[in-house]
């Protein structure tokens, strides 16, 4: 008796710790500090050739007023990424506009839900900040929809709109992403075949004959990313399960009451 | 008690478990490369007017050749570098002779530090600005191999050489070649020569650096020569149709080709039943255009049905403009179905602005991945599994409830039992 109540206080705790605990906690892999300093100092130009760029990383980039810079990140199902991005303009310039484009493994532009990502600067101002909340990535979607999906994500930084004297000035450029977990609030009925990784046929063919080749996009193609089997779901439904039978058991035991049922003669 | 404890470590772990379930993709590894070398050339205008001293108090020429002495210190062991000056030679006022003054100064080749830096310290600026002819030789010096191809130009003054544009040129020597990139830096620069060199780096999907101190130069140039060395996929030329039946059957992997204004291009994939087609398409912006562009990509059947298309349109300054899609074919319980052959359309809706040469048509990259379609397997939200404080109420509810009921039910039967 003592180790089923035991047992029912401790699923009950896990039930309420476990629940929105989950729910809230951050990314394993956006809790790195990335101050290791191994984070890239450089940007790529196209989207061929943008910079890899892992969550939680701080990567700095220098270029010149008008180029497009790019940078690649993974983001798994799950994840709500934020990408903030620093530029540090140059000492005299005019009004200047900078945008931040993100784009999904497809090259597929993907909205922003919240976030200025694109910002108006006054003219000599030192920097300007930018920011993008993406949507949620799903496990799986309609073809016919733009959700975002597992994968690599492009990140576009670029002056939308400047005066033709401030083209070539230099900048240099900081961008972060993070993400949030949202668990299994996000989950969805399916999941893809293959993160939405650019290459990755090519890659995991390349990958058999052994041979090696540069490839679009170096996120892993099998592992690290969630097979989607995990969920915390499965905690909230074993721990209802668990609190239903002790519901039942306690509904039982009322019916029971203490002593002879009523109705039964005192001489039977 | 120590069952207890047993327990409270096991609830532990099992909390702890959760946050680390959620798996997180690996890191990014490079993969090395079996490329062939990067090939570098670096194009210095040598004309009369780097003799102008205003680049932190020395002439152009002295800042362009300290920055080249270490650029040539910092070059990656891989990269092939060579250097052609312009203008260089010839001092006289014919015109004629002078935009043929282009010569090369150090091969494209393994480098040798100390031959090419006295070669560059032999230079003095002298003659005309011929831009466009010495893009054109640069672009024949880099010829030939797999490997990327950069050139690094590095000019003061605009193309003196009318009527041969030097925009045009890049844009024809960027047609011509696969993954050839023209970056340009301009040296104190005026209005037209900014504006010409920021049409040359756009014209290839270069970047424009205006340098007005020393450093900048050097930083500048070392980037670009470092940013050569990257390994980076070179895309196989294809060209497309204008219909799908004729049109060239493509693999997974990555394309490019040319797409006119008004026109539009036509690929085919094969699909297996069970796989998945992604594309994606990139037009890129080598010219002045018309602020509004757009971009479609369709997946359309042998028979003309679309069955999935990726549209994608924006206005403002650009470099590209990207869309994809993603067609996963059923699978099929035939073994010896046959393999859809999907038909892919690419139409962009650029407008050139007036003055501005249609022709070549604009880039378009386009990568292609066959892959493993999703193979049937759901994840936990399709095995029935809920979340949530309405969840745990209603399971809690409906346990006590049907323990009530229960209890009910087997005391009548007790009831009954005892009665009889």
């Amino acid at each position: 008796m003592r180790i089923t109540r035991v047992l029912g206080g401790a699923l009950l705790a896990l039930g309420l710790a476990a629940g929105p605990a989950v729910a809230d906690s951050p990314s394993p892999s956006a809790s790195g500090d990335g101050s290791d300093g191994k984070a890239p100092t450089q940007a790529g130009t196209s989207f061929r050739t943008a910079t890899e760029i892992e969550q939680g990383e701080q990567a700095t980039a220098s270029g010149s007023t008008g180029d497009y810079l790019y940078w690649s990140f993974p983001a798994d199902t799950g994840q709500r990424p934020t990408v903030r991005a620093t530029v540090k303009l140059p000492d005299t310039h005019g009004a200047q506009t900078w945008r931040l484009d993100v784009y999904d493994g497809l090259r597929r532009r993907q909205s922003c839900q919240y976030g200025a990502d694109s910002r108006t600067t006054a003219r000599g101002a030192s920097s300007v900040e930018l920011a993008c909340v993406l949507r949620t990535v799903r496990g799986w979607s309609e073809p016919w929809a733009n959700d975002p999906l597992p994968g690599t994500y492009y990140v576009r930084l670029t002056v939308a709109d400047l005066g033709s004297a401030d083209l070539g000035l230099p900048v240099s450029a900081e961008v972060r992403v993070d993400s949030k977990d949202i668990g299994g609030a996000a989950a969805v009925d399916g999941s893809l075949g293959k993160p939405l990784v650019p290459g990755i046929a090519v890659k995991s063919a390349a990958e058999k004959d052994g041979s090696k080749t540069a490839v679009l996009s170096s996120f892993g193609s099998d592992d690290g990313w969630s097979s989607g089997w995990w969920s915390d779901r499965w905690v909230w439904t074993a721990i209802g399960a668990a609190l239903a039978a002790l519901a039942g058991i306690g509904g039982y035991t009322l019916t029971r009451g203490s002593g002879r049922p009523s109705r039964v003669p005192p001489n039977a | 008690m120590i069952r207890r404890q047993r327990l409270a470590a096991g609830v532990c772990a099992l909390l702890a478990a959760l946050p680390a379930g959620i798996a997180f993709p690996a890191g990014a590894v490079a993969d090395e490369t079996e490329q062939d070398a990067p090939k570098v050339e670096l194009v210095l205008d040598v004309s009369g007017s780097m003799r102008a001293k205003d680049i932190d108090g020395g002439s152009r020429m002295a800042a362009a050749k300290q920055a080249f002495n270490e650029v040539l210190d910092a070059t990656p062991e891989e990269v092939r570098l060579g250097i052609r000056t312009l203008g260089a030679n010839y001092r006289g006022n014919d015109s004629k002779e002078g935009c043929k003054d282009t010569e090369q100064l150090y091969p494209v080749g393994p480098l040798d530090r100390t031959e090419a830096k006295t070669a560059v310290a032999t230079l003095s600026p002298t003659g005309w600005t011929p831009i466009g002819p010495a893009l054109l030789k640069a672009a024949d010096d880099l010829n030939g191999g797999t490997g990327t191809r950069r050139i690094v130009l590095i000019s003061d003054g605009e193309d003196t050489c009318q009527p041969l544009d030097p925009c045009e040129v890049a844009r024809e020597i960027a047609a011509k070649g696969i993954g050839l990139t023209i970056d340009t830096l301009g040296l104190v620069p005026d209005a037209k020569t900014r504006d010409q060199l920021s049409c040359i780096a756009d014209a290839t999907g270069g970047t424009y650096t205006s340098v007005r101190h020393k450093e900048e130069l050097s930083d500048r140039v070392g980037q670009l020569v470092d940013r050569a060395a990257d390994p980076v996929v070179t895309p196989v030329a294809t060209q497309g149709t204008d219909r799908c039946e004729n049109a060239p059957a493509l693999k997974s992997g990555l394309y490019t080709d040319r797409v006119g204004f008004g026109q539009q291009r036509w690929y085919k994939v094969d699909v297996e039943p069970g796989q998945e087609l992604r594309a994606s398409a990139s037009v890129a912006d080598d010219r002045a255009t018309a602020p509004g562009y757009g971009l479609l990509l369709r997946a359309v059947t042998a028979h003309g049905r679309e069955i999935v298309r990726g549209e994608a349109a924006g206005t403002g300054r650009t470099d590209a403009v990207s869309t994809g899609l993603r067609y996963p074919k059923a699978d099929s319980d035939d073994d010896n179905a046959p393999a859809e052959t999907v038909c892919l359309q690419v139409t962009h809706a650029f407008a050139a602005a007036a003055g501005v040469k249609t022709t070549p048509g604009l880039p378009l990259e386009l990568t292609v991945d066959v892959v493993d379609g999703p193979s049937g397997h759901h994840d936990v939200a399709a095995f029935g599994l809920g979340r949530g404080w309405w969840l745990l109420g209603t399971l809690v509810l409906a346990g006590f409830l049907a323990g009530l009921v229960w209890g009910w039910l087997s005391r009548w039967r007790v009831a009954v039992w005892r009665t009889n």
